[in-house]
């Protein structure tokens, strides 16, 4: 007899499609994941369809319309876990930019008829709209993490992905801290680990996609920053991009609105 | 008069929301609408008054399928607004990371979301139970395109390593190494995927079309190139706009680009075959004319095997590529912000990306315009159902249906790169 499988569901609201990719991009993994749980929905990697309900959703992108805001709802219902997967599901994504402007503005700089768009003033995540049991953070997501939070929900314990600051994970590479040896901006020290300090083993600044770390101490690093070169203009932007919804970017960023 | 009404409400195995409408009377295909529903995120609204250094980062974010091309349009529309043009090893590397895009995308669409449909399968995971051997070939090779863009990128998903100007860090040429005994394992899977996609049971139809690609000097198109067409257009990027427009069409509040001249045309796999076969590399060559492709391959079914014959030229292009490396003396040329307004084309895995910027003198972005391949291909994949459905017809409707949105794959629309046209009336059937 055929042992029950978990049924698995992915979802996509507001968003690049890159954290479901994230899963296709288990390339070793893959066909292993899909022998463990049964992929009941992933309108990206297939046409096949099951009915709810389901053990685990995955839900990729942020809610920007009125018909997601109800679908979110729709999906929590079905759903026994549902975890956020990328900046897009917990923090509102890049398209959260024009939660500082006037959306009907950005409709007319983009369409001919912005009349005919249809879309909320805002992009927020799905925490703020249903009850999420785990975010994973990354613009995208990092797929290591991904792996081992689809193993945990397998195993039934939390997965381990540590809210520590990605300095540790520079630490741990063995990163001479750019900030300190060459001068450049890095938002290493207030952003969540889980890439690896990637950005800083490319001798670059940290540019904060996994977006704000555990108690983040962001007045502090502004300061640091500022003494290396950057104006009030740059500090509202550097916060401003990929998490700029997520609490503590935000409050940071409109600290230094002119 | 019969009317039938074909609607699918959610295309499934395409990037982004997408849906599909197909009414016929009498027999007669009348119209075919593909409806995008993907919410908008408005991109060249909030470009504007960022620093140019800023987009490649941020266009990167419109997909996260063929992330390298937002990145290369943006930068070498940047770099043509800042005067600057990067040569040498630089160009090389940039050359290299798109073949790795061009591998993990066209693979990802060949093994996972297409092949399916000639197979009989709701996906690849399904196909893996029948197939497995086959679907962890595409595996491994779709990982050796990942392998390089992580190499040369950090990432797969939104590389971090591209810059205006050129890279943060360049690779050591040992780095490299390792990369070429995965793309020697990988250029053999590609031309297995050749033969193997050559082997598919193809509906015989053709068509018209004005193909739209990008023309190097002598190279296959990746970065750089005049835009071309079959039927003698030869123009800069700069001259994009002359030429192309987006308009409203009638049964839509979509936008859909043509040629202001003539009207529908394709850009992609199909377009960039038809338009520089001459320039594979041997082997690639060869593997186009045993899978009987000829000089132009005008059947969209057909455009999987065209992708396959892209993916082994980027395999051997990426070698070649790698075996000729030298380290560049920088990362990356110096750059001087300075008002103006900069073009660019790149050849996206689905066809051409085209992108214009215009700079403030401090170097921040007046005005931003991206039109993605899905916008420039949307009229000629309705053109496809509206010829090819009528002929369908007396199909049971669930093989038409099938047949519909394979139609649609086909062309592998990126859905969420291409919310210009979000229509108004979306008939979702619920």
């Amino acid at each position: 007899m055929a042992r029950i499988r978990p049924r698995l569901a992915v979802w996509k609201f507001a968003s690049c499609d890159g954290c479901q990719l994230s899963l296709l991009d288990c390339e070793d993994e893959l066909l292993e994941i899909a022998g463990e749980v049964e992929i009941a929905q992933f309108l990206e990697a297939t046409s096949a369809s099951v009915e709810g309900p389901y053990d685990l959703s995955l839900v990729e992108g942020s809610v920007t319309t009125a018909h997601d805001a109800a679908r979110i709802q729709e999906v929590r219902k079905q759903s026994r876990f549902l975890i956020t997967i990328g900046a897009c599901a917990t923090a509102g994504g890049i398209q959260a930019l024009r939660n500082f402007a006037d959306v009907r503005e950005y409709a007319a700089i983009v369409y001919a008829r912005p009349d005919y768009i249809e879309t909320l003033a805002t992009s927020t995540a799905i925490s703020d709209h249903v009850k999420v049991d785990f975010e994973l953070r990354g613009c995208p997501i990092s797929t290591r993490q991904l792996v081992e939070t689809i193993s945990a929900f397998l195993a039934g314990r939390k997965p381990q992905t540590p809210p520590h600051s990605v300095c540790v994970e520079c630490k741990i590479a063995g990163n001479l801290c750019v900030m300190v040896g060459h001068g450049t901006p890095c938002l290493g020290p207030v952003t969540h680990a889980g890439c690896g300090a990637l950005c800083p083993s490319y001798n670059r600044g940290c540019y904060g996609c996994y977006g704000p770390m555990e108690t983040p101490n962001t007045p502090s690093l502004s300061v640091w920053l500022s003494r290396l070169g950057m104006d009030e203009d740059a500090l509202r932007r550097v916060y401003r991009t990929f998490n700029a919804n997520a609490d503590a970017f935000r409050e940071e960023s409109e600290r230094h609105d002119r | 008069m019969i009317v039938k009404t074909i609607k699918v409400d959610q295309l499934a195995r395409v990037e982004g929301e997408g849906a599909l409408k197909v009414v016929a009377r009498d027999g007669v295909v009348q119209s075919a609408e593909l409806n995008i529903f993907e919410p908008p995120r408005f991109f060249e609204a909030f470009l504007r008054d960022r620093m140019y250094s800023e987009a490649p980062d941020i266009t990167a974010r419109i997909c996260g399928i063929c992330p390298v091309a937002y990145q290369m349009s943006a930068i070498h529309a940047m770099e043509n607004a800042l005067g600057v043009v990067v040569d040498g090893p630089l160009r090389d590397l940039r050359r290299l990371l798109y073949c790795g895009e061009w591998i993990e995308s066209h693979t990802l669409h060949i093994y996972m979301l297409h092949a399916p449909d000639f197979l009989g399968y709701a996906g690849a995971i399904e196909m893996a139970r029948d197939h497995a051997d086959i679907v962890r070939r595409g595996l491994d090779l779709k990982k050796a395109g990942n392998a390089i863009i992580a190499l040369l990128g950090g990432r797969e998903i939104h590389p971090i390593n591209v810059r205006v100007g050129g890279f943060y860090r360049a690779p050591r040429r040992r780095e490299l190494q390792p990369l070429a005994e995965e793309l020697k394992r990988a250029r053999d899977g590609a031309l297995a995927t050749v033969r193997w996609t050559a082997g598919f049971d193809f509906p015989d139809v053709e068509r018209d079309y004005e193909f739209v690609a990008l023309r190097g000097d002598g190279e296959y198109p990746l970065n750089q190139g005049r835009i071309v067409s079959s039927r003698g257009l030869d123009i800069a990027a700069a001259e994009y706009d002359e030429h192309f427009e987006e308009s409203h069409v009638e049964h839509s509040t979509a936008l859909h680009a043509h040629i202001k001249a003539r009207g529908a045309y394709l850009t992609g796999p199909l377009a960039r075959y038809a338009l520089n076969a001459a320039s594979l590399s041997p082997i690639a060559r060869e593997a186009a004319r045993e899978a009987g492709l000829g000089s132009v391959c005008a059947n969209p079914f057909r455009s999987i095997i065209v992708r396959a014959v892209e993916v082994l030229y980027a395999c051997d292009e990426a070698l070649r590529i790698i075996d000729q490396y030298e380290e560049p003396d920088r990362p990356a040329v110096d750059l001087e912000p300075r008002a103006g307004v900069g073009f660019a084309a790149t050849e996206a895995p689905r066809g051409m990306l085209y992108h214009r910027y215009q700079l403030h003198a401090d170097g921040k972005i007046a005005d931003a315009r991206i039109v993605p391949p899905t916008s420039q291909n949307q009229p000629s994949i309705e053109e496809d159902l509206k010829i090819f459905a009528t002929a369908w017809l007396n199909l049971p409707d669930d093989a038409l249906r099938h047949r519909c949105e394979q139609t649609i794959r086909n062309h592998d629309p990126c859905i969420s790169c291409a919310t210009h046209f979000l229509r108004l009336d979306v008939d979702r059937g619920r």
